[in-house]
């Protein structure tokens, strides 16, 4: 058994009971990369090996001296490439980016590496985390690991496959309208969206600002419970972030989910879902109803506009935080201009992505003068509308049940011929994003073509732990077989 | 030939005197060598976030009070979207919709009366960097000094109409906000700047004419000659037939005139929306009770009451309270035991006169009000004579000497001592037999000067009126 093959926290265990060093789960890491990446194509930044093992044998030492280290000390790790990372190119999967070392590190990997995480690299995602597919990366694709000829689903696609393909251990992703959730579930690991608010922004290159979230990528339930644990913080830097007393989620792995109440939204196996998905789900909760769970299906409104209003709001967003990249500053500047707006102009006609470029355009529409009361006023409406939704769902459930995607992982050139479709696919999880919600998705089978299907569990703002805990019980049910 | 009515409104944007700069840590001091005062927030590096500097929703709130105005206790602010290299992130954080202040005024003289000119609102943004051009390399750089720098804008209505009024205006404006001590309002410095919005209309007309909006205005005379140049401007336009177009116009004082800045692009989408990354800012009631118990007292209670309390005439009243320094001077020195009318003269003559033979203002003074009401209580028990104050005063002024030590050092105490006098005296008459002959001959001019001889040889040290008191004595015997 390769060390790979163990979870964060057994890794974590074996290291702290000296099993195992950090330096020799390094290393496996560092071969795995190696060795498969370039089926792949999970990182867009690899660390060079000598650095990674002389952090792997720093933390090791920690450890050997018996500081006080966390469950994931020693264990190695993937960041996704929209986190800044002092020192380590950080691209947001971009042209205008490829050659930016930010100067500072992330709030979320400072908690990491503060935990003793060993950070093995950045990983790819569609390009400014706009994209489904993870085709969008101006550095190439990547591949599913269950079939090459699929996408891994975006953005963190990088990150999600990374951990199928047991090239890290676990990453970190961010979920701006599912975009830790769809990979997760088309990769088939365990990806969890907190509440927005519970893991600092600062680092983290925006998208949408009002809906992104960093959280974890990892293979169990457990994993994803202590990353996010460790990652969760109060940070004055980031003025949206929320002070909690209540991060202690791996308190919440708890196999018991009698007398939880369950909701499933018609709308999320109504039209539109492939029949396996839809029936995986329904297994999926017919298992946690027979472990004691109250499950029924219920009206949850409004979950058609949730893609408009997330495209208008996102894209708004977007426009104006995608403006600093213009060629001054860092990063990319075109060649040859004639004066100031020729530069800007070419730098970032040149530096953006066609999918980038139409959400900017889609954006700045949304926001000027005429239009914005029509288009963006009435998104933010809509998206408080679709809250109070949520509030009154979540008076009856502790949790609702769906899919994440209506589809298993598409194949790769598929989706971008049709961003319209693309953008549908979003819909069981970017409602999630716009009430500011925690979700989580947990592999809960495979279709005829062998790919995987994901279970999504939501909860109410600030019950992270609800989730986790039914996340947790499906898991220890289903057991090791998604089959 | 019809009359013209000029309608002026004012843009204002004051720098605040907050330590910090309004969205992160770093310094708000004035130069530095370029980039320093700088970090990822200033700079708009990408991943960078906003934290509210709660000290200029402060300054902010106390503007707002001290202007009338209605405060938003629910405020928020708005990106204003805009490429510009001084402008890292090519968005202004700024407010739009819920400005901290709304609906306030102020109250100008205008000739003999007193006019409101309304405020429309007061809202919080950043400032910009710096471009700077190399003249070496003909390369443009940027400085982010500035950049993050907290400003308040003041919107008024276009309720001016002359230079006169607007000069009123921004007096009166800069006068409430340094005596509530959050900015300098130094024009030159562009810690205030003012854009004018300027139309003319026939007199008695109802509507407004096509405003435009005057940039770059340096000083208070540089307002007015724009003012000036731009009514002529539009009403030889209208008069010729042609439409005033509305636009921004940049001064140029030197030439005294001025040019269009941008021609079609005039019309600019902002595309305002709400600043996701910052929450809204809450003002409490308690936090607004509090503020408005901090309100000094301003210029205009000052002198009723400098009036009232201290006796002192108006016109010293409102020299001394034109500037917070000076009144805050002139109380202490009052408070520290000095008699009101004799700092006041101090005030209007000495301190007035080496203020301006050094080109400098009261925000200069750099001594201490102790060592000034030192020296008068010095004068007031016969200790130095005025003459010898004179001297002692402009040593103060210069490096802020304690009089006590700097007379016992330099042995300037007025002698008493009649014996000694008599003896100098004598000693005068004895030496200028001239003088003691024009002066038996009716020329009174003489006795003055065996007086200043006197006075030259005690160094000033004694008592003129004593001196000729013992001359007149020693003649006439």
């Amino acid at each position: 058994m390769s060390l790979m093959d163990y979870t964060a926290v057994e890794l974590g265990r074996k290291i702290k009971a000296g099993e195992v060093s950090a330096v020799e789960a390094a290393a496996e890491a560092l071969d795995s990369m190696e060795e498969n990446d370039g089926k792949y194509n999970c990182y867009v930044t690899m660390l060079d090996r000598e650095s990674v093992l002389k952090r792997a044998a720093c933390v090791q030492k920690q450890i050997d001296e018996g500081l006080p280290t966390g469950p994931l000390a020693g264990v190695p790790v993937a960041i996704k490439d929209n986190m800044c990372t002092k020192g380590v190119r950080t691209t947001c999967s971009s042209k205008i980016l490829y050659n930016f070392e930010p100067t500072f590190s992330s709030e979320a990997v400072i908690n990491l590496e503060k935990a003793g995480a060993v950070i093995l690299g950045k990983t790819n995602m569609d390009e400014f985390a706009m994209g489904s597919t993870t085709e969008t990366s101006y550095f190439g694709p990547t591949k599913n690991p269950w079939n090459t000829e699929h996408v891994p689903g975006g953005s963190s696609g990088g990150s999600a496959a990374a951990v199928a393909a047991k090239e890290c251990t676990y990453a970190l992703g961010s979920d701006t309208g599912g975009s830790i959730r769809q990979p997760s579930s088309y990769c088939g690991v365990v990806g969890m969206k907190p509440t927005y608010g519970t893991v600092s922004r600062y680092g983290l290159i925006a998208y949408g600002s009002s809906l992104d979230q960093i959280g974890p990528i990892a293979k169990d339930v457990t994993d994803c419970a202590t990353v996010l644990e460790t990652i969760a913080s109060y940070d004055p830097k980031d003025s949206t972030s929320v002070r909690r007393d209540d991060l202690d989620f791996t308190s919440a792995l708890v196999d018991d989910v009698a007398g939880m109440k369950i909701g499933i939204p018609k709308d999320y196996i109504g039209e539109g879902i492939d029949q396996t998905v839809k029936e995986a789900v329904l297994a999926a909760a017919k298992v946690l109803e027979e472990r004691g769970a109250v499950v029924e299906e219920f009206d949850l409104e409004l979950v058609k506009y949730a893609i408009p209003a997330y495209y208008v709001i996102a894209s708004a967003e977007a426009s104006s935080n995608l403006a600093r990249f213009d060629g001054v500053k860092y990063g990319y500047r075109t060649e040859q201009y004639d004066g100031l707006h020729n530069m800007y102009k070419k730098s970032r006609s040149e530096g953006f992505g066609p999918e980038v470029k139409r959400r900017i355009m889609l954006g700045s529409f949304v926001l000027s003068s005429g239009y914005y009361d029509a288009y963006y006023l009435k998104a933010l409406r809509t998206k408080a509308l679709i809250k109070q939704a949520f509030d009154r769902a979540f008076k009856k459930y502790d949790v609702i049940l769906g899919p994440a995607s209506p589809t298993t992982a598409p194949r790769l050139g598929d989706s971008l011929g049709d961003p319209l479709k693309m953008y549908l696919g979003d819909i069981y999880t970017i409602s999630v994003n716009l009430a500011g919600l925690p979700g989580i998705c947990v592999p809960c089978g495979i279709d005829e073509k062998n790919l995987p299907i994901g279970l999504q569990l939501i909860g109410n703002c600030f019950e992270e732990k609800k989730i986790i805990r039914a996340a947790y019980a499906y898991e220890q049910s289903r057991g090791g077989n998604l089959k | 030939m019809s009359r013209y009515e000029t309608v002026i409104g004012l843009e204002v944007h004051v720098e605040l005197a907050t330590k910090s700069k309004i969205f992160c840590g770093c310094s708000t001091a004035f130069g530095g060598a370029p980039n320093t005062h700088t970090c990822p927030v200033c700079t708009g590096m990408p991943g960078s976030l906003p934290v509210l500097n709660k000290q200029v929703v402060e300054y902010a709130t106390a503007v707002g009070l001290a202007t009338n105005c209605a405060i938003t206790q629910y405020c928020k602010f708005d990106r204003k979207n805009y490429f510009y290299p001084d402008n890292p992130q090519n968005y202004q954080i700024s407010q739009l919709y819920l400005p901290i202040c709304r609906n306030g005024y102020v109250e100008i003289e205008a000739g003999r009366q007193t006019k409101r000119v309304r405020i429309h609102e007061i809202h919080m943004e950043e400032d910009a960097g710096k471009l700077v051009h190399d003249p070496d390399t003909g390369d443009t750089l940027v400085d982010f000094n500035r950049s993050g720098v907290p400003l308040i804008e003041i919107v008024s209505e276009p309720d001016m109409r002359s230079a006169d009024e607007v000069i009123a205006y921004l007096e009166k404006l800069r006068m409430l906000i340094q005596y509530l001590g959050v900015s300098d309002c130094k024009l030159q410095e562009g810690s205030m700047r003012a854009d004018v919005n300027i139309s003319v209309r026939e007199e008695g007309a109802e509507e407004f004419g096509t405003r435009t909006e005057m940039k770059n205005l340096n000083s208070f005379s540089a307002i007015s000659r724009a003012i000036k140049n731009e009514t002529e401007r539009q009403i030889d336009l209208i008069e010729s037939g042609e439409p005033v177009i509305q636009e921004s116009r940049r001064w140029d004082d030197d030439r005294e005139y001025s040019y269009s800045m941008r021609s079609k692009e005039d019309a600019k989408d902002y595309r305002y929306f709400p600043e996701p990354d910052l929450v809204p800012v809450v003002i409490s009631d308690e936090m607004l009770d509090r503020i408005r118990a901090a309100q000094p007292e301003f210029r205009e209670a000052k002198i009723v009451r400098y009036v009232e309390e201290y006796q002192i005439p108006k016109y010293d009243a409102e020299i001394i309270t034109s500037d917070k320094k000076l009144a805050d001077f002139f109380e202490e020195c009052v408070a520290l035991g000095a008699p009101a009318k004799e700092v006041s003269n101090l005030i209007m003559g000495d301190l007035m006169r080496l203020l301006k033979e050094n080109g400098q203002d009261a925000s200069d003074i750099a001594f201490s009000p102790a060592h000034v009401s030192k020296m008068i209580e010095m004068i007031l028990k016969g200790v130095i004579n005025r003459t010898v104050a004179k001297e002692v005063f402009e040593e103060i002024f210069r490096s802020d000497v304690d009089p006590e030590a700097y007379v016992e050092e330099h042995d300037l105490k007025t002698v008493n001592d009649d014996g000694e006098l008599r003896r100098v005296i004598a000693e005068v008459i004895a030496k200028n037999p001239k003088s003691v002959e024009d002066y038996h001959a009716g020329k009174k001019k003489a006795m003055g000067f065996l007086v200043g001889q006197t006075m030259r040889i005690m160094k000033g040290k004694a008592d003129p009126g004593t001196v000729n008191r013992i001359v007149v004595e020693m003649l006439e015997s």
